[in-house]
């Protein structure tokens, strides 16, 4: 039976792993290849990296980091951010992914998803959307915005549409931040992973607001996601993905265990 | 241990390069030149990608190459599209042949209410008296992402359920082939490339 991942998130600035509350105040987390060992020893079911300066000089600092997270690392490991063309994926996979996360350089360009999933597969290609729900709009939901500079600015774009257009290019998972939960702790956006969950045919992860065991139970229930993403609730100790697990095993959930 | 992987350029040959080279086998890559696989003491064919990439195989050679190889009694795992590679063809590219080792063909999944790609962990059932698969428990979990798979057959070393029953490993003499990625299933993959590397010819092989 195919089980509900378990993904760690490691949010990297200059090499480091940083933790925030929406994307400000940033505090340090630690080195990201000890922290992604120690969650797959932990029994996460993927690693996402995502770099978060994504700036032009700290392109050869992220693929040293990739180079060493990757080294050592037998699950799934997806990297994202400053992802601007086909060569920068190839790099990327050089260095050791298996998946890259494209996120505004798509919306600029969406011929990128095409491009990298021809070269590497759909398989290697996760679009990554920063969602707010708009709650100007009849329905908040459907007409759910997409977030464009860490969430700063709106890119005139429908998730729901621009996640069946990633699909539609060969795009292999969604990954759906929601910019209104994330790093609040209060739980998954259920009724918007859900609208998008069921807009398209491929996997979508859930990210933004992971606090609580029962938070992940509603995200995959209600919400229909067939993964989520945790970040503040494991570095520092919180729980482990291990112990997520066997907490969601015991709510119905089906999970990779023992891991 | 000299193990040759071949890059046909559909996709990303770092994570198995890294996993055989962490298990201490000495891995190198071939994408046309054919001295690899003759001086091979085992042959790895991955696959993330089309099964129209495969052409490449035909084009410089290597087909041949691999079949004489395997005629030879050389190991041989062929990954995800490298395994459905194995059979007669699949649906994903009808004009482009596979080796015909088995004789099945590969197709998408039936249309259903669940996803596809099949993305994530999902638990085989290992057959008896599979050697690749020696050592994996029930309950144990592997990582696939794939749209396409193979029938189960006789020569069904695992099967895995997701919309309908298919072949997670295939596995007749020193042909062997797993449609999930051993080298993203963390201790449970490392033990099964584990046991290709260990693998050995017997009389009944």
């Amino acid at each position: 039976m195919i089980t509900k991942r378990i993904i760690a998130c490691l949010d990297v600035r200059g090499g480091r792993v940083v933790k925030g509350v929406q994307f400000v105040d940033l505090i340090d987390a630690g080195d990201p290849a000890t922290q992604a060992a120690r969650h797959a020893r932990e029994g996460a079911d993927e690693i996402v990296l995502l770099d978060i300066t994504a700036t032009h000089e700290g392109r050869a600092t992220l693929l040293d980091t990739v180079r060493r997270t990757a080294r050592e690392l037998f699950v799934p490991f997806c990297v994202g951010g400053g992802i601007r063309s086909a060569d920068d994926a190839a790099q990327v996979f050089e260095a050791g992914a298996d998946k890259v996360s494209v996120n505004s350089a798509a919306l600029a360009d969406p011929m990128l998803i095409d491009a990298i999933g021809r070269s590497f597969g759909a398989q290697a290609v996760v679009v990554a959307i920063d969602a707010r729900r708009d709650p100007q709009a009849a329905d908040p939901v459907r007409d759910a915005q997409v977030f464009v500079q860490g969430g700063r600015r709106p890119a005139g774009r429908r998730v729901v549409e621009w996640a069946r257009e990633a699909e539609q290019r060969g795009a292999g998972e969604i990954l759906l931040t929601s910019m209104d939960s994330d790093g609040m702790r209060s739980g998954f956006d259920c009724e918007l992973t859900a609208a998008v969950s069921e807009s398209v045919g491929i996997p979508v992860i859930a990210s933004g607001g992971a606090g609580t065991v029962d938070h992940f139970v509603d995200v995959f229930g209600r919400g229909k996601a067939d993964a989520a993403l945790a970040a503040s609730i494991f570095h520092f100790g919180v729980s482990s993905a291990r112990s997520l697990k066997e907490a969601l095993a015991k709510a119905g959930v089906s999970v990779r265990l023992p891991c | 241990m000299r193990v040759t992987v071949i890059d046909y350029k559909a996709g990303n040959l770092t994570s198995v390069l890294k996993a055989l080279r962490h298990l201490g086998a000495e891995a190198q890559v071939t994408d046309g030149d054919l001295a690899p696989i003759e001086a091979a003491e085992r042959i790895v064919l991955p696959g993330v990608g089309h099964f129209a990439a495969t052409e490449r195989l035909d084009a410089t050679g290597l087909t041949q190459a691999i079949r004489a190889a395997i005629a030879r009694g050389v190991p041989f795992l062929g990954i995800c599209v490298g395994m459905q590679w194995l059979y007669a063809g699949s649906s994903e590219a009808p004009d482009q042949p596979g080796l015909g080792h088995f004789g099945e063909s590969c197709a998408r999944f039936s249309e259903s209410t669940e996803k596809v790609p099949h993305v994530g962990w999902n638990s085989l059932d290992v057959r008896p008296g599979s050697r690749l698969l020696a050592g994996v428990e029930p309950g144990e979990y592997v990582y696939f992402t794939h749209s396409y798979k193979a029938p189960v057959t006789a020569d069904t070393a695992a099967v895995t359920h997701y919309v309908e029953p298919f072949a997670a490993a295939v596995e007749r003499g020193n042909v062997m082939g797993v449609q999930f990625h051993p080298e993203k299933s963390g201790a449970t993959g490392l033990k099964i490339l584990g046991n290709f590397l260990k693998w050995e010819r017997t009389e009944t092989a």
